[in-house]
């Protein structure tokens, strides 16, 4: 497993951040990122709260708008066209913390709408991609049920299955175990570890060390709104450079 | 944990206890009269007091009721037939029954062109308010509204079908430029049909026939429980889509948009309906240009229209404002352009978390179509305070009268409210 973090990793840049920043009114919240991720890498970014790490990956699909600095996606310049938004989002998966499943659709529907709607897959099409991708994660037998019938484990995979029917390129994670009970946590970590071993370009907002140490190849600590260190996971947990990270390591590791 | 003596504690279950129905208590008619009616003194007090008001209610009023009289000429044959005895005098309803329903000015030859249209209008409903009925039935829906403005008014069949034509081109130059972009095609498709109205506004005085097929009724010949129906089946249908374009136009992150759909919705609420009522009777004529005439139906059908859907925009707002901001989230993330989000994610949403109160506002717009009689219009409540009411047979026939409008409002409001628990029911998919 260890060599997972080794793999697939190409030159081709998928999310080239450079001197972004971003204000909520008076408060800057992101102070000067520059960020590049490769095609097929994945990157575990921590922090403690308020760090600005859900605002960063945020950003990158524009669900938050920055004010300075540039982003660009898969070579498409995010900036207030429409039309590139749109493209980028369509490129790019989401998971939420509480997942926001449509409450009102069956997960089958859930999972075939964007690709009918936004790419126009004929409906036949896109139902049989989604059965594909249910079964990946496991849930093919709750197709037809409503997201309030599901654990909420189950729930978080509906979402990874959702985001996939439409093919990303790059998938985001905004801390998705922490809204989850302890047993339902590794149902959802597996069928993201599964998704990092098939090459996914993977940027994860999370708490969940042991996640990092299998998955990433990077990991990155946020503080303050500003990257304070990256590296590859072996040497990010077992020698730390930072007094902040230092602390903060100490503080989730020691119990 | 560790200081907590052992040998107490330790305990590991080895049988699973087996899940076994509820002990049988005695039930029946006696255990629940005794729990519900008489579970204590105050309690049984209370019962019997109750018991014997609706006694006194109905002893005053079932006399009246099965005492009544149904075929007499006027109110003083009534007291004659009646000879002193309590007694309803029902015959004011047998024999203005027609003037209560279709007001006194609709041709009495022509009665069944309104209730061809009534009876239409239940195939009309059927497949908007039952979504599992099939979707092409909702032809029917959209052709309705030209035949029974056909049958109603009668006149010149191409009034209605230029009309329909105009909604069609509109259709039609939307469907054509609505991929380049929504604004496009919306405006459009207005700006095509209006073109369509405006020429064949042109025509259709040429084509108009010297005997149409059906009988021209002008708008003030209208009158009765019809008129109500009318009024508030048209305003309903008008003001839920008005009502959702303002809530969401004042959720625009355009400040021009937002600031005019603000506007419109305070200042309408802040005006009573019969003010605008009047507006529209007196004072709307000065807005069209002279000679136009645009009619009283169409003037009051705006100002209720306008009323109730700022109303409606209200209650819609508090929808959209309930649900998380996640689902907004989730249908960007997922690449869907804002018509889409809120087409397919945000309004199915809002609108049923809506449902009661929308209801509220339907039912409440009905019952308000009754104050088009303050400006001279005979709807069912003004035909009996005026011609009926004021004829020398049946003045004084009040509790009669008016207990028939009661009823006949109480049928359809007691629907709509059925109908929206039974909605919410159906569209209950969160399991909470």
């Amino acid at each position: 497993m260890a060599d997972t973090a080794q793999m697939k990793v190409s030159d081709e840049v998928a999310i080239s951040i450079q001197q972004m920043n971003k204000w909520y009114g008076a408060f800057h919240v992101l102070r000067d990122i520059d960020l590049t991720v490769y095609q097929g890498e994945r990157i575990v970014i921590c922090g403690p709260s308020g760090s600005g790490k859900s605002t960063l990956i945020r950003c990158i699909n524009a669900l938050e708008e920055h004010q300075k600095g540039s982003i660009e996606v898969d070579g498409t310049l995010l900036s207030s066209d429409l039309k590139n938004i749109d493209k980028i989002r369509s490129e790019v998966g989401m998971c939420f913390q509480h997942f926001n499943l449509f409450p009102h659709l069956t997960i089958l529907e859930n999972c075939t709408l964007a690709p009918i709607w936004v790419r126009k897959t004929p409906k036949k099409e896109a139902e049989e991609t989604a059965m594909h991708f249910l079964e990946k994660v496991k849930i093919p037998d709750q197709a037809n049920k409503y997201p309030g019938q599901l654990s909420g484990g189950q729930q978080q995979r509906v979402a990874i299955a959702r985001s996939l029917c439409m093919r990303p390129r790059i998938m985001l994670f905004d801390e998705p175990t922490s809204a989850l009970d302890p047993e339902m946590i590794k149902e959802v970590l597996d069928t993201m570890i599964e998704l990092a071993e098939e090459g996914m370009t993977m940027l994860c907002v999370t708490h969940e060390m042991g996640f990092a140490r299998q998955v990433a190849n990077r990991v990155i600590f946020m503080d303050e709104g500003q990257i304070v260190e990256q590296n590859e996971p072996e040497a990010f947990f077992n020698n730390p450079q930072s007094p902040r990270t230092q602390l903060f390591l100490s503080q989730i590791l020691g119990h | 944990m560790s200081d907590t003596p052992a040998q107490s504690v330790a305990f590991v279950r080895e049988t699973a206890i087996p899940p076994s129905p509820a002990p049988a208590n005695a039930s029946g008619i006696v255990k629940w009269m005794r729990d519900n009616l008489f579970a204590t003194w105050p309690n049984a007090l209370l019962t019997i007091a109750s018991i014997y008001v609706i006694y006194l209610i109905l002893a005053g009023t079932m006399p009246w009721i099965f005492n009544g009289v149904w075929n007499t000429n006027s109110l003083a044959e009534c007291r004659e037939v009646l000879d002193g005895t309590v007694g309803a005098c029902f015959s004011v309803l047998t024999e203005r029954w027609n003037q209560l329903l279709f007001g006194f000015k609709y041709p009495v030859d022509q009665y069944w062109r309104p209730l061809t249209a009534f009876l239409l209008m239940f195939a009309a409903l059927a497949p908007v308010l039952f979504f599992d009925l099939p979707r092409k039935l909702l032809i029917i829906t959209a052709l309705f509204p030209f035949v029974a403005y056909w049958l109603i008014w009668g006149g010149t069949i191409w009034t209605p079908l230029f009309a329909l034509l105009g909604f069609v081109a509109g259709y039609l130059v939307y469907a054509r430029f609505v991929t380049q972009s929504f604004a496009v095609g919306f405006f459009g498709g207005v700006f095509a049909a209006v073109v369509v109205w405006i020429v064949t506004g042109y025509i259709t005085p040429m084509l108009a026939p010297e005997q149409p097929l059906l009988e021209a009724v002008p708008s003030r010949d209208l009158g009765g429980y019809m008129l109500n129906m009318m009024l508030g089946l048209t305003c309903v249908s008008l003001s839920l889509p008005l009502g959702i374009a303002l809530a969401l136009g004042r959720q625009s992150s355009m400040p021009l948009i937002k600031w005019i759909c603000v506007i419109f919705i305070e200042f309408i609420r802040g005006v009573p309906l019969i003010t605008l009522l009047f507006v529209a009777n007196v004072m709307l004529a000065y807005f069209f240009p002279p000679g136009s005439g645009v009619d009283l139906f169409l003037r009051v059908v705006i100002m209720i229209t306008m009323f109730s859907s700022a109303y409606i925009a209200e209650v819609i707002r508090g929808g959209l404002a309930a649900l998380p901001k996640g689902q907004y989230e989730a249908a960007d993330s997922l690449g869907l352009d804002y018509p889409q989000a809120m087409r397919l994610i945000i309004l199915p949403q809002a609108l049923k978390i809506s449902i009661p109160g929308i209801v509220n506002i339907a039912v409440g717009l009905f019952k308000d179509t009754t104050l088009v009689s303050v400006i001279s219009m005979f709807d069912i409540l003004g035909m009996i305070r005026g011609p009926i009411l004021a004829s020398t047979d049946w003045n004084g026939v009040y509790w009669e009268l008016l207990g028939f409008a009661c009823v006949v409002f109480f049928v359809v409001c007691y629907s709509i409210s059925q109908y929206s628990q039974w909605l919410e029911r159906r569209l209950a998919t969160d399991h909470r």
